[in-house]
């Protein structure tokens, strides 16, 4: 019986082996250093704000592995020898394998900070940063003021779980508006307020220079690059994005870049060895995307793809229509298509911001053919199924704000906007768009 | 703000320890005349009932309620024990017509209840007298600081939205002391309110005054419940609307639970009472409401005109078509989440607990058995009383009526529904009655599941299996099982109460009444992917 290996048992790595046992009856081995069970990465933050226990991250009960044959193994993989198709663990056994899948995700950005390795400074990726983040911020007595450097996704994240306990924290932000190299400029501002208005320290154009220590070897202060200000700080919170977890794998023979280099079916140089998700990089990128996906979602379908390889239908990995999502603080933050931070040549670009600033979106179309290129929604959830239909149909702009209704996912009750942002519309852009009543029919058309 | 939240807290302890601790007042006797005028009520044939019980309540001894109870009990005992010796007697000597005439002379029903009758007019005191004041120190005090526990959250709580913060960190909302002493606090007070009700007689004595006002009558056991009940609902309601001020939909259905107990479970029976109507809970429906087909009911119903006629048939249209039509449309949370007092109660008391269901594959399958029990023995408890009634004879299918009712009323009505429905909030979560053991959830489940147009819609391949949904699902649904394939979720234990939706970050969940068609959506590839492998692996 072949003997399938997958390196890394977060989504990418589960979902694969769900899948090629769903196809098949091979045996599925999932190795992993970091915790015994498969767990939602993204909810580690709701285990330190209390709102969950970190069991409740685990989306499968412990009896579902056994069940499904889906044998676990803990271990760290500290070589992988193609040739003989074998794994060296640290701990100093051995694994063979038919088929290798590498899906072993990302590892927090270092810049080679003066102190960075500090007791006291850590990432927020794996569940040990949780550890650890318990341990040197359990409260605002321990912890009277953490630093996080680096605002994207995580760091924000970090920010709220931080706040939660009530621990003062200061937010060093390089770019000059929280991640605007992703966001258009009044999406980004918004979240600035959003972050101020919780009572973060925002440090915007500003950067790291050095982690100080005490002398017990831990954090001290921090010092502001631009300034030289020093912050005094118990913890520091290092999210200057992530990078794939490959370290083990440089001086094997399969081929790397930033990450484990893949072709469009998932495979790497090495016959049998594939790599998934965050840390897979396409030589490539595929349709607008970058050539790393670390997100979720893509880690997911690179998972549901590389199945049908491994279990004999070689399909390319060939990813619809982009979507993402996060929350900022208590801001739900979806988005369908493309919005790039500045708009291209070609297209032109629709916003709508609710008075009371927490509400928006953003439409990104072609200001020539009108058609639809892609839309931010904050504070208003909308229908995945209904921007991905209209993608693939390639409807215009006129199109979706006429049927905005039927785009709606806000909870029964709440008051809805499609007016308001039809008629903002057709102010600016002389237009004469009629917003359609919601049907049920085109919805689960 | 802090110091006005523990303001509030030690006045509401004060509160609470002083309705507690009037239990524990008060001098129970009977005059001479009063005593008369109750055996003259009670048309007691028993000679010894009479000497012993008027050894026991006419007293210038000052007794409390235990030991008049204790004394009350011991009468009733004392009688009945000595015609049983007599019936055991004739029976050795097959004296039979001697055997059968000892019967007329013993007592039936409950100690406890013959306890309570009296004490009620037995009880004399501080409390008794000032019930209204009392009113004041207890229900008062405990609602004032309650309220000023709760309020400062608006501030305290930072700005709307979702703030579970610390539920897993505080004893009180993650199974710790607090929660234990919450447990022990209102299991003792269900089997004390349920089994011993002259222990709590001094707690009718505070709400006499408004009962009074209400209906004519003093309060009984029930009036005390029945307003302790929507006082803690209105109080924690409040806390709901704090909690979930962005959130419409929760905003609107509790107020909606809140309206229908307050008046339809509370105000209109007690007005009727006062009309010398039958009180009838119009949303209460059968099988919930187990006892509307029971003999006393039926006779109530049927001597009462009019009116009861017209409420025998509307909770039958209610049960047959209102409830299974409007669980079409809507699903079953019309009912569970929007008007039904045990719902009701679970969505205000109960929410700080709604974590605690248990969602394990385990516990499901626990679930469906024994929710489908109940409503079998609900129903075959009917059949059989029903049967009964009309043909006047004790038994049918060899079960006997009077038993199989006392069987449901003691097990499912006061165990299950109240000490173990509501007293394990704090461990268990606060639906342990309406996921286990609700005879009318199982009926609404059955309906939700097979004819319906609800279903919490999976927004496409957005879920992040984060788990927040299972985590607050108070029905135990592993509610991220289903959106982390982008599949519906539709089942019939969800009562609909929107909290999946609300916590969700990730914006995936939606309530929503639509189509039947392609309401149950199995898929194995998610939206977002390749189109093709969609279509290949879906449509297989």
């Amino acid at each position: 019986m072949e003997h399938i290996v997958i390196i890394g048992n977060g989504i990418s790595g589960v979902t694969a082996a769900r899948h090629i046992r769903k196809l098949s009856d091979k045996k599925i081995t999932i190795v992993s250093a970091e915790t015994d069970y498969f767990f939602s990465r993204t909810a580690l933050m709701y285990v330190y704000m209390g709102h969950m226990k970190f069991e409740h991250t685990q989306p499968y009960e412990d009896w579902f592995w056994k069940k499904n044959r889906i044998e676990l193994k803990k271990g760290f993989v500290k070589q992988i020898e193609t040739k003989s198709k074998t794994l060296h663990f640290a701990e100093g056994d051995t694994l063979q394998y038919d088929k290798l899948i590498i899906a072993t995700g990302s590892k927090p950005n270092k810049f080679g900070w003066h102190g960075q390795d500090l007791d006291g400074v850590m990432g927020m990726y794996h569940k040990q940063d949780l550890e650890k983040l318990e341990k040197y911020a359990p409260n605002n007595k321990v912890c009277k003021r953490a630093v996080i450097v680096g605002g994207g996704l995580i760091g924000i994240e970090l920010a709220e779980m931080l706040h939660s306990r009530h621990i003062p924290v200061t937010f060093l932000v390089r770019e000059s508006s929280f991640w605007n190299g992703v966001l258009p400029e009044e999406e980004s501002t918004m979240i600035n307020r959003e972050i101020l208005a919780n009572g973060i320290d925002l440090r915007l154009s500003t950067n790291l220079k050095e982690i100080v220590s005490d002398e017990n070897g831990q954090v001290k202060s921090v010092i502001i690059q631009e300034t030289g200000e020093e912050i005094l700080c118990n913890v520091v919170g290092l999210t200057a994005g992530v990078s794939p977890n490959i370290d083990f794998i440089k001086d094997s023979s399969i081929e790397t870049g930033r990450g484990v280099k893949v072709n469009r079916y998932l495979e790497t140089n090495i016959p049998d060895v594939y790599a998934v998700g965050d840390c897979a990089e396409q030589h490539e990128g595929i349709d607008q995307r970058r050539t790393i996906e670390a997100v979720w979602y893509t880690g997911r379908m690179m998972g549901e793809t590389v199945a049908q390889t491994i279990c004999g239908n070689r399909i390319q990995y060939k990813p619809g229509h982009w979507f993402n999502s996060a929350k900022f603080f208590d801001i739900e933050y979806q988005t369908y298509g493309w919005v790039w931070a500045q708009p291209r040549e070609n297209e032109a670009r629709f916003y709508w911001e609710h008075k009371d600033g927490n509400k928006c979106i953003h439409i990104n179309y072609d200001k020539n053919t009108r058609g639809f290129i892609g839309i931010n929604t904050f504070g208003i959830r909308m229908r995945h199924e209904f921007f991905d239909k209209v993608l693939t149909k390639k409807e215009s702009v006129d199109y979706v704000l006429e049927y905005l209704a039927d785009a709606n996912f806000d909870p029964e009750f709440y008051k809805l906007h499609e007016k308001d942002i039809v008629k903002k519309f057709n102010t600016e852009n002389n237009t004469n768009i009629q917003l359609k009543k919601k049907s049920w029919k085109r919805i689960f058309a | 703000m802090k110091i006005i939240k523990q303001l509030g807290l030690v006045l509401f302890l004060i509160g609470l320890g002083i309705f507690t601790g009037t239990l524990f007042t008060g001098s129970f006797s009977l005059s001479e005349a009063e005593f008369d005028e109750f055996i003259t009520s009670k048309n007691y044939k028993s000679e010894i009932i009479k000497e012993e019980l008027k050894k026991a309540t006419v007293t210038e001894e000052d007794l409390n309620i235990f030991e008049f109870s204790s004394r009350v009990r011991n009468a009733y005992e004392t009688s009945n024990n000595h015609y049983d010796t007599l019936i055991a007697k004739y029976d050795a000597e097959k004296n039979w017509d001697k055997k059968g005439e000892q019967y007329q002379y013993k007592i039936y029903g409950k100690p406890h209840t013959l306890s309570y009758e009296i004490a009620k007019k037995a009880g004399s005191g501080f409390v008794k007298k000032h019930g209204g004041l009392l009113w004041w120190f207890t229900f008062g005090l405990a609602i004032i600081g309650a309220l000023l526990f709760i309020l400062p959250n608006i501030i305290l709580l930072g700005r709307p939205g979702i703030k579970h913060n610390g539920i897993y960190h505080e004893a009180s909302t993650n199974r710790g002391w607090i929660a234990w002493l919450v447990l022990v606090y209102l299991v003792v007070f269900y089997l004390l309110l349920y089994f011993m009700a002259d222990y709590v007689v001094n707690w009718t004595y505070i709400l006499d005054p408004i009962s009074k006002f209400l209906n004519g009558g003093p309060a009984s056991q029930w009036f005390v419940y029945g307003f302790l009940y929507c006082v803690i609902m209105l109080v924690m309601a409040a806390r709901m609307y704090i909690k979930y001020r962005h959130n419409k939909y929760q905003i609107i259905r509790t107020t909606s639970v809140l309206f229908f107990q307050i008046v339809f479970a509370f105000l209109i029976p007690e007005i009727m009472t006062s009309l010398n109507m039958p009180g009838y809970d119009f949303k209460n429906a059968f099988p919930l409401d187990y006892d509307f087909f029971f003999e006393w009911n039926l006779d109530s119903l049927r001597d009462s005109g009019a009116i009861g006629l017209f409420i025998l048939v509307w909770g039958i249209i209610l049960t047959l078509i209102i409830v299974p039509v409007m669980v079409y449309f809507f699903g079953k949370r019309w009912y569970c989440s929007w008007v039904c007092g045990c719902g009701g109660l679970a969505e205000t008391l109960g929410d700080p607990y709604r974590q605690h269901s248990d969602k394990s594959l385990n516990a499901w399958k626990l679930e469906r058995w024994l929710i489908h029990s109940v409503l079998m023995f609900s129903l075959v408890m009917t059949l059989v009383t029903l049967y009964c009634y009309f043909s006047g004879d004790e038994a049918f299918l060899g079960i006997k009526s009077q038993w199989i009712k006392d069987t449901y009323s003691f097990l499912i009505g006061a165990w299950f529904a109240g000490v173990i429905g509501t007293g394990f909030y704090p461990i268990f979560g606060n639906r342990v009655w309406c996921r286990f053991g609700c005879p009318l959830a199982a009926y609404l489940g059955l309906v939700q599941r097979f004819k319906s147009r609800f279903r919490i819609t999976t927004n496409g391949g957005q879920c992040i299996s984060c788990g927040n949904c299972s985590t607050y699902c108070e029905q135990g649904i592993d509610v991220r099982a289903y959106a982390q394939k982008g599949e519906n979720i539709v089942r019939s234990s969800c009562v609909g109460c929107g909290i999946c939706s609300a916590v969700c970050p990730r914006g995936v969940l939606k309530l929503e009444n639509g189509p039947e068609k392609g309401r149950i959506n199995p898929t194995d590839i998610l939206l977002g992917n390749d189109v093709d492998l969609m279509d290949l692996v879906n449509q297989k």
